[in-house]
């Protein structure tokens, strides 16, 4: 159990009072050197206290609260933490913490606001500003949308230097001495005559005194840490099989449990037949739970052999039953009222000689390599709750709820996840656990789901369709017209499934479409909103995974019918710099231009997605066997790398996921029921397919962003345009496979 | 049943159907060996009996009663690295790193057999290993340089 987890929430929000015979250092408002308007008029008090360093006898700890799925987030938070604190990475311990209001997620405020993430000026910074203090006050700890750099980078520092500051000043009263003079290197304060004492000696002072606050962030030119390549905290337990992950927990008197939910998603259950499951070695209780039945054994495998064996006989699907239905239903929505037109530019109802196309893009898995799973104990005055995923405090919310018990008394453990792509910003798992541990109080049950259920369950990506009209004219694109149609990611995942519907239009269906940087002389943008559908979630990248390839896919079009060079076009209608920055870095990069042999292609994207401009270049070769993926360079803007290895080891991961599903991946309805079932059906890339990536970091811009979602837009509209070049074939319906071969 | 596993030996009493995946996870602990499919379609259970690496998830563990099974855990510790897991420390592979424990399995099967592979080589002995994180360009380099080490001893 996490250590972390057993302190009580109260304590930490106390803050600097003592914990356990040690100190936790919170994050105090301090004056910023641009102060927003309505941040400001929030009131002194209201600003957030987020606790993120606790000292105590044991050692020290830094609480990284953003999830850590694979991406590195664990690392990453603790280094900011420890760059101004002034202590070695080994040298602590990161804990995820308890679910908690004060690491409420700032960041995601930049994508719930209708304005460019380009855009830094004042009424954009007060819109920002007024979704952002809504955000604190439902307390949405979630991770998510890229945020977790965006929203620590300042945030963690400062809490590092106000713990810094703090233990500074309980030397000082240790000593009789004055804080002039004094330093602070590798967890010990030194004092100008050569004494020193370790941060954990000083902690008891430090937590009878006020914290300091005023605290001034060190220049870049100062930083240990912060830009330099590291080793990734977890490597070494993730290459020796000593990582545990939440499938690894079982604490004591633990039992297994399986199910099976209608694979008609939200459908019931018109009867069932245990009899021959009951029969079963090691099978102790069937429990119906909602939309099907759960089984629990002494064993995984003796639960999910047995789950296999419950007859069931399903309810029919809320949604339509085939797939073609539910193309139809997007299709219907083109004629029906407008979800969002947040661009119009020019006019495009008047486009001489329009060039028309449609665009599609399948539902699509998260399909991480851990199925979910969760291990809750549910007891007359406690619940506990191990699991892996993105949403600690909707989860709390839904086992209080569920239990009857006060929220206060959830505890939620997050776990180390085996990949997650937005799969565990759901938390089903924990709630059918959770009617299980309710009828076995007293004991833990741990429910994974089979590789089967976990695909047939999946809430998927969205189905998109687009519907484009744009014209040319003198050699340039003159005019695009998009029009995209899908179901509401936020109504499924939001207001369906959490209960906290979001009025307005929803931003994702039409996300990196309105805001890409270009002056497109006559350029609109609308979006439609089709009705529920299979249920659907978040998919690394979301809304920007099937529109950047509708966006950039038609616009490689217009290039090319306007004879244009695809890298010079889109250079000459940027309108934001460092957006213009990638993509001349990624044609040098690639060495744009040159002469290539007749099998060979290249195709280029651009997006703007989480505020991250990326542009990728790939090369294609058309051999006897299929198209091979020979190279891939992509340029991402970031304003501040933090970890160089990571940012690459992210951005090849997000162009492989981006490349293996636009190749090889759909999800398809028949019966009401996803027809794919395992990894031989849907697998995204294997390494035989997987190209050189080539990666450069670039920090021009201002603004600190996120790299674990914005490679994986360009990637499919990109493969796309060098398939083109090789081949002649337009290719405009994802995956590719269905159209062409691939090595 | 008696399993030998890491060099150290282990009475069972289950199915002789029962998968050597859950034998090892469930009933003697060794988690290192992780459950992807069930179908030996992502090579994340691999371990090796007699020194060949076998998809766990469809080995019943019947069949190998008396062989050596070695386990992630048994290739190689955190103080005592296998060259394979020495190079992918080195190269930081890892992303979720869920399904790293076979990708290294494999890996150190296909080195014990091809001292020097070549990426087509490499291309089919870790076809069967899925990382839906995308780290393949980093697998790839840590194989060459685990090869390289483990040559030059």
């Amino acid at each position: 159990m996490s250590r972390i987890g057993k302190i009580a929430r109260r304590s930490f929000l106390i803050g600097s009072a003592a914990v356990i015979g040690g100190v936790a250092f919170g994050y105090y408002k301090y004056r910023r050197p641009h102060d927003n308007p309505l941040l400001s008029g929030l009131g002194e008090g209201e600003a957030a206290l987020t606790p993120y360093v606790l000292i105590n006898a044991q050692g020290i700890t830094l609480i990284a609260p953003r999830a850590d799925m694979g991406q590195g987030s664990r690392a990453v938070q603790a280094v900011l933490i420890a760059e101004e604190l002034d202590v070695g990475l080994d040298q602590i311990k990161v804990d995820p913490g308890p679910p908690a209001k004060a690491y409420y997620n700032t960041a995601l405020a930049n994508e719930a606001v209708p304005i460019p993430s380009t855009d830094h000026g004042t009424l954009a910074s007060a819109m920002r500003g007024t979704v952002d203090a809504a955000m604190k006050f439902m307390g949405m700890q979630l991770t998510g949308g890229s945020t977790t750099v965006p929203d620590g980078f300042e945030k963690l520092r400062v809490a590092g230097a106000v713990a810094r500051e703090t233990l500074k000043a309980a030397a000082a009263e240790l000593a009789g001495a004055s804080t002039i003079g004094m330093t602070t290197r590798a967890g010990k304060v030194i004092l100008p005559d050569g004494r020193a004492f370790t941060y954990q000696e000083l902690a008891p002072v430090a937590a009878t005194i006020d914290p300091v606050t005023d605290v001034t962030l060190r220049d870049s030119s100062e930083w240990r840490l912060i830009g330099k390549p590291m080793q990734r905290l977890d490597i070494v337990a993730k290459s020796t099989g000593t990582q545990a992950y939440g499938i690894d927990f079982e604490p004591d008197g633990v039992v297994h449990a399986a199910l099976r939910v209608n694979p008609r998603k939200g459908g019931g259950v018109l009867s069932f037949d245990a009899s021959a499951a009951e029969a079963m070695r090691g099978v102790s209780h069937v429990i119906p739970v909602t939309g099907g039945v759960g089984v629990v054994a002494d064993n995984t495998w003796r639960a999910f052999m047995a789950v296999d064996a419950v007859e069931i006989d399903w309810g029919p699907a809320p949604y339509p039953a085939a797939q073609k239905d539910h193309w139809q239903a997007l299709s219907n929505a083109f004629d029906g009222d407008r979800d969002s037109r947040q661009r119009n530019d020019g006019d495009v109802t008047t486009l001489a000689d329009p060039i028309t196309a449609e665009y599609r893009a399948p539902y699509l898995a998260h399909a991480p390599m851990e199925p979910v799973n969760a291990t809750v104990l549910v007891t007359q005055t406690r619940a506990d709750v191990w699991t892996g995923n993105q949403i600690p405090r909707m989860t709390q919310a839904s086992v209080a709820r569920m239990t009857g018990l006060p929220a206060d008394d959830v505890h939620v453990h997050i776990q180390m996840m085996g990949g997650s792509f937005g799969h565990r910003l759901e938390d089903e798992v924990v709630k059918r656990a959770t009617e299980l541990a309710m009828e076995l109080k007293g004991t833990p049950v741990k429910l994974t789901y089979k590789r089967e259920e976990d695909t047939a369950q999946d809430f998927t990506r969205p189905i998109a369709m687009a519907r484009l009209s744009g014209a040319v004219a003198d050699g340039t694109v003159t005019g695009m017209d998009i029009r995209v149609a899908a179901p509401s990611v936020m109504d499924s995942q939001m207001a369906e499934r959490q209960g906290l519907g979001i009025p307005g239009p929803d931003s994702t269906i039409v996300q990196a479409l309105w805001d890409q940087p270009y002056a497109i002389p006559n350029y609109r943008v609308t979006g439609y909103r089709a009705p529920r559908l299979g249920p659907v979630s978040s998919w690394r990248s979301v809304g920007a995974s099937q529109n950047a390839f509708f966006h950039e896919g038609f616009l490689n079009e217009l290039i090319h019918s306007a004879g244009a060079d695809p890298i010079e076009e889109r250079l000459r209608l940027m309108t934001d710099t460092p957006s213009r920055k990638v993509i001349e870095a990624v044609a040098e990069m690639a060495s744009w231009g040159g002469e290539l042999a007749p099998d060979k292609g290249r195709g280029v994207a651009f997006c703007l997605s989480f505020g991250t401009p990326v542009a990728e270049v790939i090369e294609v070769t058309n051999t006897n066997s299929g198209i091979r993926l020979d190279k891939v360079w992509v340029a991402a803007e970031v304003g501040r790398v933090i970890d160089p290895v990571n940012f690459e080891n992210q951005v090849q991961g997000g162009v492989i996921w981006g490349l293996g599903h636009a190749i090889n991946s759909e999800i398809t309805y028949a019966d009401g029921m996803v027809e794919q079932e395992n990894f031989f059906d849907f697998e995204g890339l294997r390494l035989h397919q997987a190209p050189e990536i080539a990666v450069r970091g670039l920090e021009n811009g201002a603004h600190v962003h996120g790299i674990g979602e914005p490679p994986v837009p360009p990637a499919a509209p990109a493969l796309a345009a060098a398939i083109f070049d090789a081949t002649g074939t337009r290719l405009r319906e994802m995956p590719f496979a269905r159209n062409i071969a691939f090595a | 049943m008696k399993l030998t596993v890491n060099g150290v030996n282990h009475e069972v009493d289950v199915e002789e159907d029962m998968p050597l995946l859950w034998v090892l996870r469930d009933e003697l602990g060794y988690k290192g060996v992780k459950y992807g499919c069930g179908v030996a379609a992502c090579g994340s259970c691999t371990v090796h009996v007699d020194g060949v690496a076998v998809r766990s998830c469809q080995t019943f563990v019947g069949d190998v009663e008396g062989a050596e099974v070695t386990t992630i855990e048994g290739l190689g510790q955190p103080d005592a690295l296998h060259a394979v897991q020495a190079a992918w420390i080195s190269h930081q592979v890892a992303q979720c790193g869920y399904c790293q424990s076979g990708q290294i399995m494999q890996a150190a099967s296909l080195l014990a057999g091809t001292p020097a592979p070549t990426d087509a080589e490499i291309d089919e002995a870790m076809a069967g290993n899925l990382c839906r994180c995308g780290t393949y360009p980093r697998i790839r380099a840590a194989i060459h340089t685990a090869a390289k080490s483990l040559q030059e001893g």
